[in-house]
């Protein structure tokens, strides 16, 4: 069992202006097996939320904690966070030229695990995994994400998130620009994350529609940078049904 | 000419009569007073400045012979013979003034003779070791004889200021794996024109491989003389602090039913690293059912680098079967190093896991072990001064 806790979380970006607040005193806090879906308007920091706790060198943490385990994120790099089992399926995975796929999943599974997988094992879990996502092999041989199509991209997050298998996952809005096909295919292997390895979810989205195929336990609004209620799956239709005024007004 | 984009890759696709560049018309002669001294303002040697041609443009140069080893299979000959004695200059003629100084100060010429019919696994090597400063000449010739079909590595080091001709005569049927390696010390420049001319049904892949050197410029000249001929000019290269390293492909589709394509990726690191890319793919009136493509990419790995790519391509007749070129130049940038380090791999690695990838892909190409393994190591050692 591990906890993930975002305690008091401030975070700004610096911009020509000067530094800008965007978070401001976040508190969350995720369980293994949990799944927590976190809905808000456009511009309210969940991105942002989501980047700061993978260690984006955009964000400045002014004030606040970040706890794996009890164990101080914050003082974590990058790859550090990734190793100690923290995973972001970006809402923008970048192309990264001249890096085909199958390198990269073998390399990130050897930094992951800290060895190299036994190749004949290693070939037969991607090619199910990608199977299982309707990813074609062909795509093994491409540059990561160069000439995906939006939907290809979020399934090859959710491809990364079942073969790095971590212990959380934040999923920045991985239901976007998905077709219901494509939307099934990805949360069916969300499920299987989770179900395989008691995965921690935190699912940011602007619809309920994902979550027709992913139960959350814990629905968080978030407005203005910090969490404006919680609640259990029904606050996820009530969203739905109202909107945020509520929140932006008050 | 690319300003470094932001990873994008351009390509574009051309029917016929795109004409960019008069590349046929450029002037030939062995004589170093037919070409005005050189400046900044001749279309030719825009990318450098004269210094650092390290003299290489001077009436008079010394000439190389000790500084040249060679070693082969059976069947391979090799041979010092008079610059004036034919072949000499049956394959090109110098269409610069570099390459002018290097043709009249060779007196004499290696000529390396593969045996017709020889088919060897043998790697044929011509290493030239350089010590001194010295502005020098050095002429080589190689023939390939028909139905030959082998693997050629010439290999520079040491230190060197050298005016290069090398000429490369690949007969009808003949298949020619050949390899320049340019791997200088500090303090080097290099000038090659690498004359290329092929028979019917011949093949050559021709592989530049720059990572040493101040000044390194290879201009590779592949022409179809036969039909059914294919060349595959292919490039690769890593220029760090200060160094200028220049490429300049240019296939000549003088004959019909030939294919070429042009591959030249290279990745810079460093302040003042300075790159150069001028692909040039002329199609003539005869040429009819020519196929190619060329493509130029560039990884700027750090600020303060530049590279240039010009592909050009000169159509004369509409019958053809494809003609398209890309260049782009990317950087490898935070976004790029953050998503792959949120995937726990370490920066480090992960410079060298893009590095590597976009690289070795071209030297792989060579098919020759020994040196995928050696190059390797090689840009595994830049990347970790990087
Ligand atoms: N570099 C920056 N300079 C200025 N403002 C920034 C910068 N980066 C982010 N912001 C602002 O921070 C706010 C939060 O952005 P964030 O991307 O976290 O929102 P979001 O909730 O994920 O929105 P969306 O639903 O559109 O994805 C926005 O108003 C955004 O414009
Ligand atoms: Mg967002």
């Amino acid at each position: 069992m591990s906890i993930l806790q975002v305690k008091n979380l401030h975070v700004s970006v610096d911009t020509d202006q000067g530094a800008k607040e965007i978070l401001r005193g976040v508190d969350l806090t995720i369980r293994s097996g949990e799944i927590h879906a976190v809905m808000g308007p456009n511009g309210s920091g969940k991105s942002t939320l989501a980047y700061s706790i993978a260690g984006h060198p955009k964000y400045n943490v002014t004030d606040g904690e970040i706890l794996l385990d009890g164990e101080n994120v914050l003082e974590m790099s990058v790859d550090e966070r990734a190793r100690a089992g923290l995973f972001l399926a970006m809402q923008y995975p970048v192309e990264i030229p001249g890096v085909s796929v199958s390198n990269f999943l073998r390399t990130a599974k050897t930094a992951i695990t800290g060895e190299a997988p036994a190749l004949r094992t290693w070939i037969k879990d991607v090619r199910e995994a990608m199977d299982n996502l309707r990813i074609d092999a062909a795509f093994s041989e491409r540059n990561v994400n160069e000439g995906f199509s939006g939907g290809e991209k979020k399934r090859h997050e959710i491809l990364q998130l079942e073969l790095l298998k971590p212990r959380f996952a934040i999923l920045d809005e991985t239901d976007s620009g998905l077709d219901v096909d494509a939307l099934k295919i990805v949360s069916e292997g969300v499920s299987r994350a989770h179900a395989a390895s008691d995965l921690g979810v935190l699912l940011i989205t602007h619809y309920t529609r994902i979550l027709r195929y992913i139960k959350p336990d814990f629905v968080h609004v978030f407005v203005a940078g910090k969490v404006a209620e919680e609640g259990g799956p029904e606050l996820a239709d009530r969203l739905e049904a109202e909107g945020y005024d509520r929140y932006v007004k008050a | 000419m690319s300003a470094p984009v932001q990873h994008g890759l351009s390509e574009h696709s051309h029917g016929a009569g795109v004409p960019l560049q008069i590349r046929s018309d450029r002037p030939r002669s062995t004589s170093v007073a037919d070409f005005p001294a050189i400046t900044q303002q001749q279309d030719l040697w825009r990318y450098l400045n004269v210094d650092q041609l390290k003299g290489l443009d001077s009436e008079v140069l010394a000439e190389y012979s000790e500084q040249v080893s060679f070693s082969g299979p059976d069947g391979v000959s090799f041979e010092w013979i008079l610059s004036s004695a034919a072949p000499v200059g049956s394959i090109g003629l110098p269409e610069d003034r570099v390459s002018a100084a290097g043709y009249t100060n060779a007196s004499k010429t290696l000529l390396v003779k593969i045996a017709d019919e020889l088919v060897s696994a043998e790697q044929i090597t011509i290493s030239v070791k350089g010590d001194s400063a010295t502005a020098s000449a050095l002429h080589i010739f190689v023939e390939a004889g028909k139905f030959s079909s082998t693997t050629l590595v010439l290999e520079h080091s040491g230190l060197g200021v050298l005016a290069e001709n090398v000429e490369i005569s690949v007969a009808d049927e003949a298949k020619l794996n050949f390899v320049s390696l340019q791997n200088w010390e500090s303090g080097s420049a290099h000038v090659s024109a690498q004359f290329a001319k092929l028979g019917r049904n011949a093949f050559l892949k021709h592989t530049v491989a720059s990572f040493g050197g101040d000044l390194v410029r290879v201009t590779p000249i592949a022409t179809f003389s036969g039909p059914g001929a294919e060349v595959e000019l292919n490039g690769v290269y890593f220029a760090e602090a200060g160094q200028h390293l220049e490429n300049r492909p240019f296939v000549d589709h003088a004959a019909p039913n030939c294919k070429s394509r042009v591959t030249y990726k290279g990745a810079l690191q460093g302040d003042k690293a300075h790159t150069v890319w001028i692909g040039d793919v002329l199609i003539r009136a005869i040429a009819e059912g020519t196929d190619t493509y060329e493509l130029n990419r560039n990884l700027l790995l750090t600020d303060g680098t530049r590279a240039d790519s010009v592909p050009n391509l000169e159509i004369e007749t509409g019958e053809i079967e494809g003609a398209g070129h890309a260049s782009a130049s990317g950087r490898f940038d935070d976004e790029h190093l953050f998503y792959l380090q949120a995937r726990g791999i370490t920066p480090d690695e992960a410079r060298r896991l893009v590095v590597l990838g976009f690289l070795v892909e071209v030297i792989q190409k060579t098919g020759i072990a020994e040196l995928i393994e050696s190059l390797t190591a090689l840009l595994e050692e830049k990347l970790n001064r990087g």
